[in-house]
């Protein structure tokens, strides 16, 4: 609905926006949908790129410009890009147009970071000259240009082969449970209605085969009814009878639903209490679809770093050779003392220190960013510039070197400049950088120092780094990181390798191959890289704290007790999941662990046997061994021994993805037994995509039931998407994660009063706001039906068409619009403070077969009352007190129909607003101004006329218009007086036990 | 029904101060001043705070709801009861199905049977009739709620229309044109026009005097004033307007001869006018005529014995209808009606009766509730 709409605005802003193209040594302005591949491209500064382009010249002579990548993947630090190196020269339009050059590129494809191509330079006296180029020579679509005048490219990928539009996955239509229960409802009254036509039909022809009812003297038919087929008549019969009845579809629901959804999701963003003031921002909404959805999760899927925890790290200690050094001040960390080498300084030599620390100044490819130009992020007032890059370690490492004496001054021409603990200025020559990937999970740099040797410092995970280094050296250092790990910090060790000029000429080369590689180059350099970062001197480790977010605790405590299962999908480390996981008490001590790990099932070649015997043993355990009366007290926590399930990714893969396909499917099955009977799953190492793996596992089991994922960074989109509600968190890791969700909420916390109060209240109301629908137009077009046999079955409507077509629109929609967007059964703190109301609505509660068939049930009893009651009680009454007929009975009954269904209405409401009463008296006193006007005005075909005036002023038909409407809510006040006594009987049973 | 009206005061519970915005302030004040944020107004509608009243309905108050109904209803429905009662309501079937009755012998006439075929009926009113009474001719099995008959009619025709008149609307077919000259009134429902002719003599010692059967003010004034027209032109002879139409195929004479006052005839004849407004459902009864009450001393219609001549036209026989004559007077509430009063003592019964049961399920459950409380 509208925010298809928002988006085609925001494609058309796009598509329609100008940009300059050189052609013929001019600039051109053209819409940018109008580029095509191979037009030479002019980009101004902070202008973004309208395409993908190959960058070949700049307004600076270095042929370098900077981009930030903000809105494609959230890194807000400027990325350099090189142009091609024989085409920097050409920097004017008339000299960028005498380049005659061929450009060879890979097939588009969505990864953001790879890019392979090649460009063959033609010069008319030489031979033409070819060049690599690489992601460094791309500048993406959605990219921003800064701090560069201006730049020239040429466009390789447009329109959709761009890499954004390719990382635009169309998001897969959503579609909630409410909808999957309103299409089944609409089946059933698809029934219903083709059961009444053909029902009519077929007692319209047995009774008209009586020559006088189908024919009498007073009514006979033209010549050209009785001349047509009889197939050919009963067929459009049975078309009228459709027609007649159609209104029992409720065609008008999806209109009031969409607008539910869509007003209704307002009251996400409004909310003041998800409002974060740190990042100024509230929640956001990107699928209203889903509002109700949120009142049904069972199982919530979420990411550790940034979601669980703050991911504003913070440098807490580091060991340098097995020497522990910590903040002086926040010295009191007990148990530590005891064993272990302890915190003070100069254990360690004094070189090994200070090289220690610069190589945590060097290694990481933080930038400088001016304070002038502060966007929120970091700032410090004491300082003239703030730290940006694109992950926050990298920050806190930099500035916990700072702490001790070592502070990074910059990048300027290729030379890191860092000031030493005697306010030094050292420089360093920057030769390469071997940038972090998540599957080396280490990064690396190369630099000349200025004396001229090359060193080569390593920092990365520690599974990643102690294979690469002198075995005797870990030992030590494993200590500490295992410890710090276990503490939850998230550890980095650091490592260096001193080269040779010799080596150093062999990697260059190498990597410059690597780098010119039109094809495999990823494999390439990830060799190279892998060969170079061998044989390291570990020099020590950095522990980094990761907060807690605020309130986390008692978030997870709350879906849990609003029976919810929490499993948590991480990257990170076992330990440090592990950990996280204690603190945020999705693990309680008396939960019983299950490992399925690394280390419980070994590193030998049996590990697959071994996992399957671990499998057996904990379905056994869980799920055999579990007394089989529990099948009634679903979700009972509280019974019995809570189980906890840690699985690390390598083993998942085993699991889901078996080597040799014997009867493993076997065990994916017991595994997801397993699963599902633990409160809390842990599953950490996990790749993005196994992440999406996991979530649609869980998704796919028996009872489909509604999953949420929510995460933060971009590697937690795919399971956001993948899952039924995805929810970003708009944290530090970029947008990424929120654009893709459906909702976006600053913290963790928020999920619980999202889920708790507005998820609850909107499935209560969408789900009330569907069977009312289906209710009312049952109740409508019942009479209809029955009013067929005393008509002779000849399709004429009970109501005046204009009551017909008002009734969905004007009479009946905005009472309900108003109880579906206002309602509060419960008060939101009420429903805030309970989790386990939560449990009340689960499984779709209100939208099964029997509160269905209750609805259905009660609409076809008011239609019943309403039809015979009319029939009944006005049949020799049709007189006023002056003594004349009253209108025929078929009009009557669309005044009076409409007012029942406001009280039916209101008896339901629990939350009379000024605006329900303002709608629902509004829509009342419409509805009788509009019965005055209509029955005031002449008409072609006017046969209301002054019906309704006459009508009103027979006393009569007052007092039969009480009592009926009495009558048609008996049954629900009864109901609902029954079910309150039943309940307080229950409550008072619940006390004397 | 007891309510619990819940004013939440409008909780101006910022955790804390804030950036750019004051703390909250008046309603709707949220996110003023100069310095423009995305925190959401902490209006009491946008924090879904508005004052509501929250109705319950728990078994304490219902139960008096229901005691208090139902001695309301109970009442008024004796009060219908009585006064529906007291309607006095006499109805012949003059269809002459019966070979006894003496409307027998004009079972199958046709629609110009000249002259007409009379019956007589005699009956006696074992009460007399007080006030005003109202003359009904009373259908079955006429279904003039047909699809087919209700639409076959032209409203503008019958509003006066001159255009209308002389080209009346497809849906009156097959009763549009005769002979090639259109039909005024065209359609079935006029072509179908109630035209017994029903007279009432009171026998008196074997001496008929007639009733004074008023055929004036069976309409509504909306109709006959507003809705119902006859056409415009010079002059007001009927004849002239009427000219170069045809006369409905069933009708004797053309509907410009329905009635020698000028101000009743034509389109605007009351007779026709009741007609036109179809019934809802196949058996129904429609006005005829009114006996107004002469004076204050004598009932309108004294018990005794009446007799009814029928100028029998109208044939029923053929779709095994009936035809009925039906003397009424009427009250504040209308016609006669016993179901409306029945149904409301019924539902007040029911009602007080639940109320009734409910009152000993709750008073037990109570009890228990406070024996509950007590070992604790």
């Amino acid at each position: 609905g509208y925010e298809d709409w928002l988006r085609h605005r925001a494609d058309n802003e796009v598509n329609k926006s100008n940009v300059f193209v050189v052609e013929n040594a001019k600039q051109v302005r053209k819409e940018s949908e109008k580029i095509k591949v191979g037009d030479i491209v002019e980009v101004k500064a902070d202008e973004t790129f309208p395409c993908d382009l190959i960058f070949l010249a700049s307004s600076s002579t270095d042929g370098t410009c900077y981009v930030t990548t903000a809105s494609l993947d959230g890194e807000s630090n400027f990325k350099t890009h090189y142009a091609v190196r024989d085409t920097t020269v050409l920097c004017t339009d008339e000299a960028i147009d005498t380049l005659t050059a061929t450009i060879e590129c890979e097939q588009p494809q969505p990864d953001l970071y790879k890019f392979v191509g090649r460009i063959i330079i033609y010069r008319s006296n030489q031979e033409p000259v070819a060049r690599s180029l690489g992601p460094e020579n791309l500048l993406l679509k959605g990219a921003t240009l800064k701090n560069t005048k201006k730049i020239y490219g040429v466009a390789v990928y447009t329109g959709m082969e761009t890499k954004m539009a390719l990382n635009y996955q169309g998001k897969s239509q959503k579609r909630s449970a409410v909808e999957k229960s309103i299409n089944a409802f609409l089946i059933v009254y698809l029934c219903i209605l083709l059961g009444k036509a053909t029902v009519c039909t077929t007692l319209k022809y047995v009774w008209q085969s009586n020559p006088f009812n189908d024919e009498p003297w007073y009514n006979e038919k033209t010549k050209k009814e009785r001349e047509s087929f009889k197939v050919l008549r009963m067929f459009t019969d049975f078309l009228s009878f459709m027609v007649l009845f159609n209104f029992i579809i409720p065609v008008s629901m999806y209109v009031t639903v969409e607008m539910q959804k869509f007003l209704g999701s307002f009251f996400i963003s409004w909310d003041k209490e998800m409002y974060d003031e740190e990042i100024q921002e509230g929640a956001l909404v990107n699928t209203s679809d889903l509002n109700e959805e949120l009142g049904q999760v069972e199982y919530v899927f979420t990411d550790k770093t940034g979601t669980l925890t703050e991911n504003s790290m913070e440098f807490i200690e580091c060991c340098i050779d097995g020497h522990k050094y910590k903040d002086c001040i926040s010295e009191v960390d007990g148990f530590s003392q005891a064993d272990g080498p302890l915190k003070y300084y100069g254990k360690a030599e004094k070189s090994r220190e200070e090289l220690f620390l610069r190589a945590l100044c060097l290694c990481h490819t933080v930038q400088i960013k001016e304070a002038d130009q502060v966007d929120g992020l970091m700032a410090h007032p004491e300082r003239k510039y703030t730290y940006i890059s694109s992950s926050p370690d990298e920050i806190a490492l930099v500035k916990g070197a700072e702490k001790y004496g070592f502070t990074f001054l910059g990048l300027e021409n290729d030379f890191m400049k860092i000031q030493n603990q005697k306010n030094e200025t050292e420089m360093y020559q920057l030769l390469h950088v071997l940038n972090f990937d998540p599957v080396r999970r280490r990064m690396s740099v190369i630099v000349r120092t200025t004396t001229g040797k090359l060193l080569l410092f390593c920092k990365g995970a520690d599974s990643s780094i102690f294979p690469r280094v002198q075995q005797e050296e870990i030992q030590q250092t494993k200590v500490h990181v295992d410890r710090n790990a276990m503490d939850g910090y998230r550890t980095l060790c650091v490592a260096f390798k001193e080269l040779t000029e010799k080596e150093y000429d062999k990697i260059d080369r190498q990597l410059n191959e690597a780098k010119m590689a039109l094809q495999d180059r990823e494999e390439k350099m990830a060799k190279v890289f892998d060969d170079t970062e061998a044989d390291m001197h570990l020099i020590g480790a950095t522990a980094v704290e990761d907060r807690l977010q605020e309130q986390l605790a008692e978030t997870i405590e709350a879906l849990h007790a609003a029976g919810m299962k929490v499993w948590v999908l991480t990257g990170d480390k076992m330990e440090t999941a592990k950990s996280t996981c204690y603190a945020c008490r999705l693990f309680q001590t008396s939960t019983e662990l299950l490992e399925l790990t690394a280390r419980t099932v070994g590193e030998s070649e049996r590990k697959e046997d071994r996992l399957h015997e671990l499998l057996l043993e904990y379905h056994k355990k869980l799920v055999q061994d579990v007394p089989k009366n529990q099948g009634g007290l679903k979700r009972s926590w509280t019974l019995s021994q809570e189980y906890g399930l840690i699985i690390d990714g390598s083993t998942l893969s085993l699991i889901l993805n078996p080597s040799q396909d014997s009867c493993s499917s076997n065990y994916k099955s017991i595994f997801l037994q397993i699963c599902l009977k633990c409160t809390a799953v842990l599953c950490c190492r996990m790749a993005p995509l196994q992440k999406a793996q996991i979530v649609r596992m869980v998704k796919n089991t028996k009872g489909s039931p509604i999953t949420l994922s929510i995460g933060d960074g971009a590697n937690d989109v795919s399971m956001i998407l993948e899952a039924h509600v995805g929810i970003g968190i708009k944290g530090k890791e970029g947008r990424q994660a929120s654009r893709n969700s459906d909702y976006a909420v600053p913290k963790f916390k928020h999920l619980r009063k999202l889920l708790l109060a507005h998820g609850h209240l909107y499935y209560v109301r969408i789900a009330h706001l569907v069977q009312y629908f289906f209710y009312k137009n049952l109740c409508f077009i019942l009479p209809q039906f029955l009013y067929q046999f005393f008509c002779g079955f000849s399709q004429q409507p009970l109501y005046d068409a204009a009551y017909l077509t008002m009734y969905n629109i004007c009479f009946t929609s905005l009472p309900i619009l108003a109880y579906s967007l206002l309602e509060q059964h419960i008060s939101i703190d009420t429903l805030t403070s309970d989790p386990q109301l939560y449990m009340k609505v689960s499984d779709n509660a209100m939208l099964q077969w029997r509160p269905f068939l209750y609805w259905t049930f009660l609409g076809a009893f008011e239609g019943l009352v309403f039809f015979f009651g009319v029939y009944f009680l006005f049949q020799s009454s049709s007189l006023e007190d002056n003594g004349k007929v009253t209108p025929p009975k078929e009009r009557k009954m669309s005044p009076v129909l409409s007012l029942f269904l406001f009280p039916q209405l209101a008896l339901d409401t629990r939350f009379w607003t000024w605006m329900n009463h303002f709608v629902i008296w509004g829509s009342l006193a419409f509805y009788v101004f509009f019965s005055f006007f209509w029955g005031g005005v002449i008409w072609q075909q006017q046969r209301m006329y002054f019906v309704f005036a006459h009508m009103l002023t027979s006393v009569s038909t007052w007092l039969a218009i009480i009592l009926l409407i009495f009558i048609s809510l008996f049954p629900e006040i009864l109901l609902i007086v029954l079910k309150n006594i039943k309940e307080k009987n229950h409550q008072v049973r619940n006390k004397m036990m | 029904m007891a309510v619990s009206y819940s004013a939440k005061e409008e909780a101006d519970g910022h955790p804390s101060g804030g950036v750019g915005v004051p703390g909250g302030g008046a309603v709707g004040g949220g996110g003023g001043g100069a310095v423009k944020t995305r925190k959401p107004d902490n209006t009491a509608f946008k924090q879904q705070r508005l004052p509501a009243w929250q109705p319950i309905l728990t078994a304490g108050t219902v139960l008096p709801a229901f005691f208090i109904i139902g001695l309301i209803f109970i009442p008024i429905g004796i009060g219908i009861f009585v006064t529906s009662n007291n309607i006095r309501e006499y109805e012949i079937d003059y269809t002459g199905t019966e070979p006894s009755s003496p409307c027998n012998k004009c079972l199958n006439v046709s629609w110009d049977s000249t002259p007409p075929c009379t019956c007589t009926i005699n009956f006696t009113l074992e009460h007399s009739f007080e006030s005003n009474v109202f003359m009904y001719y009373g259908l079955s099995n006429f279904y003039q709620n047909h699809r087919r008959y209700v639409k076959s009619r032209d409203d503008s025709q019958l509003n006066g229309d001159n255009s209308s008149l002389l080209n009346p609307s497809k849906e009156c077919e097959p009763y549009r044109t005769n002979e090639d000259k259109p039909i005024a009134p065209c359609g079935a429902i006029a072509n179908s026009m109630f035209n017994d002719t029903l007279e009432l003599y009171r026998i008196d010692n074997d001496t008929r005097t007639p009733i004074t059967l008023i055929k004036k003010g069976i309409a509504w004034w909306t109709d006959k004033n507003v809705k119902f027209r006859n056409p415009t032109g010079d002059g007001n002879n009927l004849t002239a307007l009427f000219q170069g139409t045809t006369k409905p195929v069933n009708w004797p004479k053309p509907v410009y001869m329905l009635d020698s006052e000028p101000d009743n005839n034509g389109f605007i004849n009351e007779d026709f006018i009741v007609w036109m407004r179809t019934a809802a459902l196949p058996t129904f009864r429609k006005l005829y005529r009114l006996i107004e009450r002469k004076n204050n001393l004598q009932p309108t219609l004294q018990a005794g014995k009446y007799s009814l001549d029928i100028a029998y036209n109208y044939p029923v026989h053929s779709f095994d209808g009936r035809k009925r004559m039906i003397l009424s007077t009427i009250s504040w509430m209308g016609g006669k009606n016993p179901f409306l009063g029945i149904a409301y003592i019924t539902v007040g019964s029911i009602c007080f009766f639940l109320g009734v049961v409910l009152l000993f399920i709750h008073h037990k459950y109570g009890n228990r509730n406070t024996s509950a409380d007590i070992p604790n």
